[in-house]
């Protein structure tokens, strides 16, 4: 049982303190609370990635050891990852307030991400190009549907980067705008942290 | 990637055609005079009392978790009733088509519903029951009283807040729009595979089905996400986790749910979606696609999607119980215990749905295990809530019979699930309406949680308490429908009848058949009685203190009532779990607060309304194939949330001394205190 206090002289029924909530950690939380839903998409994806990945679903089609372009998909790594590092850089930028450092940071951020959707879609239209498109196997629309989401993602990061700029530009580091600005840094490698599974699991596990 | 699509197709109208309207079906003739002549009245006196400029700026606009959740109510409210008469429908059906000799009406065999248009009836009437009438109805619950109930001012997001709302009510207009535009979905509101694929199901039926719950579902994702974000973030001082009201505690675990599992249903019917739009073979017959994967991932959400409505009523039975038997919930740990083994293990279940369609002997064993695990803790939950009446002074108010009769409903869908998850049992059953009449007692519990908490709660929203004598007749109506439909329901169920059947076979069901139609009469009398009891409340207003059943125990008891739209002048201090009863026993009761600060609020803004608009714009236009109307829309959301981020929005300040003044003059308030028109803060420095 819950033990009952009295309540004594001193006894504080009001908290006219309270009402200073961090707005920053509140819209943090929340964003890894999306990151988590999102989290779950991919789960899903990957499950049925496993799931039609059998012989079966392959309807005579090409398997993951032909389709994969490991070669590709490791410089795509570097480069997502090379990515990742520079908007790091960024945040640190940020922590000292500079301006350029971030903007800069971001740049070659987006730089670096518009080249990996160049080899991704290089890679795709490959495979449509030699009648291997996504409707020509179960196993092939899941592929297509696995790789194109991650891209999705990075170009709705791309998107929301080339908004920081401008913002940044505009009102500086405010709230909102930092608090964007770490989310979306939390965004970018989360996107990047799903595509070192993609690697490991579709490319090297498919190639080997 | 190339869809080959029956029927005409243009660029500007897509497949909509003349003939998309059924114009020639008196069924839906009738119900659309019906709706027209509702909206019409609707819409006239909106207009007539010159209440559009209102309408727009208090409760459209909105961004106050309370009309937010007024609105979810209002809008599961409506759906509710057109569940319901879905059910009339299918009812009457099957009384009329019951043995081969039974006559046929309207151009059907048997019985007034060709079957095509039966199998449309049974897939809307689960797709809006579940997903359009109780989810927004608890979701609205959660809005209204879960800030309240911890002390805060407003959830942690109020503009998300609002776009929720609007999402789901985008995907709500989506199912109305297709009564009278095209078709609904004909395969069942699960989506049976590969039924629902192309080749099988050629018209946008399963398009509306499919797009509805897309776009509901983001709304219930973002509505997950700012409930749990409130709790862990908003609690008032002094609140730890273990004096958190046990309803909070299972709107957290819920949403929980929500949060993880309507990303795979996204999946699923993303998947679906693939493959209807772009040629791809998840779920098809040929190519490798696999259809039993659509069939686990619906069912990984499906079976949490069943606790995430359960939960709730759990919570409110909680509340209730404790109220009106004046003494704290016996078990408070256990309790949210169970609610978290509940909402764990229904993530281990899903398969049950299925253990006929060739699961191996191992899986069925764990499943059917983990399915029995559940009892457990609902056990426990409902030993807690006797033990609480137990010895308790017991006040039968219709909110306490609701929840009672919640409990009972609670035993006998949890015993027959017990005998479901056997899967000797189920292997027999499968498919029967013994099924049926074991979920639908599970739902109605769940309805007997909202009505409970709708009569519960209502004066802390509106000012005034439900009329009780109506309430009553409400509910042995209600009570009476459900014992004459389900009963024989199960009965029949044994006897063989399978679900989903527009022809029954054999006339000796007959007269179980009767006893369920005039249960469904009842049901209708239950209706009636609901909105008279509506009507007489609304016409006497009695006004309600603040403690509207004068033996209230959490914190949004100690609001006013009405609640204003900044809830508590003064954030209170937390001392115990039941904060209000701690107050009444240490006569503290009536303390008021000694000084005022001010308080930062949000500004109404009209953004959300908007994105729900386009939402709906951009569904429709994709289950047309009208390709220009949804790039457009999604491009104009895309433009419209960019151009808000630019926008401060900063809200505005209200000042200590216009609170000291509200409050002071705050019996005289109106039905929900109307907000002061101020200008956001930026445009104030601004002048």
């Amino acid at each position: 049982m819950a033990t009952m206090t009295k309540a004594g002289p001193d006894t504080r029924l009001w908290n006219p303190e309270a009402d200073e909530h961090d707005s920053i950690s509140a819209r943090t939380f929340g964003f890894w609370l999306y990151m988590l839903s999102d989290a779950l998409i991919f789960t899903g994806l990957f499950a049925s990635y496993a799931v039609l990945s059998t012989p079966m679903n392959l309807a005579g089609g090409p398997g993951p050891a032909q389709v994969v372009n490991i070669t590709e998909g490791f410089w795509q790594t570097l480069l997502i990852l090379g990515s990742v590092l520079s908007y790091s850089l960024a945040s640190v930028a940020l922590k000292a307030g500079n301006k350029g450092g971030v903007a800069l940071g971001i740049v070659v951020a987006m730089g670096f991400a518009a080249a990996f959707l160049g080899f991704g879609l290089h890679d795709l239209g490959g495979l449509m190009a030699a009648g291997n498109g996504p409707d020509r196997s179960a196993y092939l629309s899941m592929f297509f549907t696995l790789i194109a989401t991650h891209g999705l993602h990075m170009i709705f990061g791309l998107l929301w980067m080339l908004v920081m700029l401008v913002q940044i530009a505009r009102f500086g580091f405010t709230a909102d705008v930092v608090a964007r600005l770490l989310n979306l840094r939390m965004f970018w490698q989360f996107q990047a942290t799903v595509w070192v599974l993609i690697y490991a699991y579709v490319y090297l596990m498919g190639a080997y | 990637m190339h869809v080959d699509l029956q029927g005409p197709w243009s660029p500007l109208l897509g497949r909509l055609t003349l003939g998309a309207i059924p114009y020639t079906n008196p069924i839906l003739i009738g119900t659309f005079i019906f709706a027209a002549t509702i909206a019409l009245i609707v819409v006239g006196t909106v207009l007539y009392f010159r209440k559009l400029p209102y309408l727009w700026r208090e409760w459209l606009t909105t961004v106050d978790h309370k009309k937010i959740g007024v609105m979810y109510i209002l809008v599961g409210l409506v759906m509710l009733f057109r569940g319901f008469i879905d059910g009339v429908m299918m009812r009457t059906q099957q009384v009329l088509a019951d043995g081969p000799h039974s006559a046929g009406y309207l151009g059907a065999a048997h019985g007034y519903l060709p079957p095509y248009h039966f199998d449309q009836v049974y897939s809307a009437h689960g797709t809006i029951m579940l997903i359009f009438a109780v989810t927004p109805i608890l979701a609205g619950l959660g809005n209204i009283i879960v800030p309240l109930q911890i002390g805060a001012r407003d959830m942690a997001f109020p503009y998300l807040n609002a776009v929720s709302l609007w999402l789901t009510v985008a995907g709500a207009a989506l199912v109305m729009v297709s009564l009278f535009v095209g078709d609904f979905s004909n395969a069942a509101w699960v989506g049976l595979m590969p039924l629902a694929e192309l080749p099988y199901n050629p018209g946008v039926g399963v398009d509306y089905w499919m797009w509805a719950l897309q776009i509901a579902s983001i709304g219930t994702t973002f509505n997950a996400i700012n409930i749990i974000v409130t709790i862990v973030k908003m609690r008032a001082p002094g609140m730890g986790w273990f004096r958190l009201p046990v309803f909070t505690w299972t709107m957290l675990s819920t949403n929980i749910i929500g949060l993880t599992a309507f990303p795979v249903l996204t999946v699923a019917l993303a998947l679906l979606g693939a493959d209807r739009y772009l040629g791809t073979h998840f779920f098809t017959a040929g190519l490798g696609g696999n259809f039993m994967l659509y069939i686990d991932l619906f069912w990984i959400w499906g079976h949490p999607e069943v606790y995430f409505l359960m939960l709730p009523a759990f919570g409110v039975f909680s509340e209730v119980i404790p109220t009106f038997s004046e003494k704290p919930l016996f078990g408070y740990i256990t309790m949210v215990a169970a609610t978290f083994a509940i909402a764990g293990i229904g993530w281990s279940v899903w398969a049950h749905h299925f253990f006929t369609m060739g699961l191996a002997p191992n899986s069925i064993a764990f499943f059917s295990a983990a399915t029995m695990l559940v009892g457990i803790p609902t056990g426990v939950k409902a030993f807690n809530w006797l033990f609480t009446m137990y010895r308790g002074r017991l006040t039968i108010t219709t909110p306490m019979l609701w929840s009672i009769t919640g409990i009972v409903l609670l035993l006998v869908g949890g015993l027959t699930g017990m005998m479901l998850s056997a899967p000797a049992i189920d292997y027999t059953v499968h498919n029967s309406v013994f099924v049926v009449a074991h979920f639908h007692c599970m739902v109605l519990a769940i309805s007997a949680g909202i009505f409970s908490a709708v009569v519960y709660w209502w004066p802390k929203v509106f000012g005034f308490k439900l009329d009780e004598r109506n309430g009553l007749a409400f509910y042995w109506a209600f009570v009476i429908g459900s014992v004459l439909v389900f009963v024989p329901m199960f009965g029949l169920g044994l006897a063989g009848e399978t679900r989903r059947l527009d022809y029954l076979y054999d006339p000796q069901w007959m007269p179980l058949l009767i006893a369920e139609e005039v249960g469904i009469g009842f049901y209708f009398l239950s209706v009636l009685f609901f909105l008279r009891m509506l009507y007489v409340s609304l016409r006497d207003r009695v006004p309600a203190k603040g403690d509207a059943w004068e033996t209230g125990r959490t914190l949004e008891w100690m609001t006013h009532t009405p609640v204003p739209f900044y809830n508590f002048a003064v954030t209170p201090q937390v001392h115990s779990r039941d904060e209000l009863a701690w107050r009444r026993a240490n006569g503290l009761e009536e303390a008021k607060p000694d000084r005022y600060v001010p308080i930062h609020m949000p500004s109404n803004t009209g953004v959300p309304v908007i994105i729900g608009l386009l939402a709906a714009a951009f569904g429709f236009g994709l289950i047309w194939r009208i390709w220009w109307l949804s790039g457009v829309s999604l491009l104009a959301i895309m433009v419209l949330v960019i151009i808000r981020s630019f926008n401060k929005n900063e809200g505005y300040i209200l000042t200590a001394a216009e609170i000291e003044a509200m409050e002071n003059k705050i019996e005289t308030a109106s039905v929900i205190a109307e907000q002061p028109k101020r200008l956001p803060l930026s445009e104030v420095e601004a002048h």
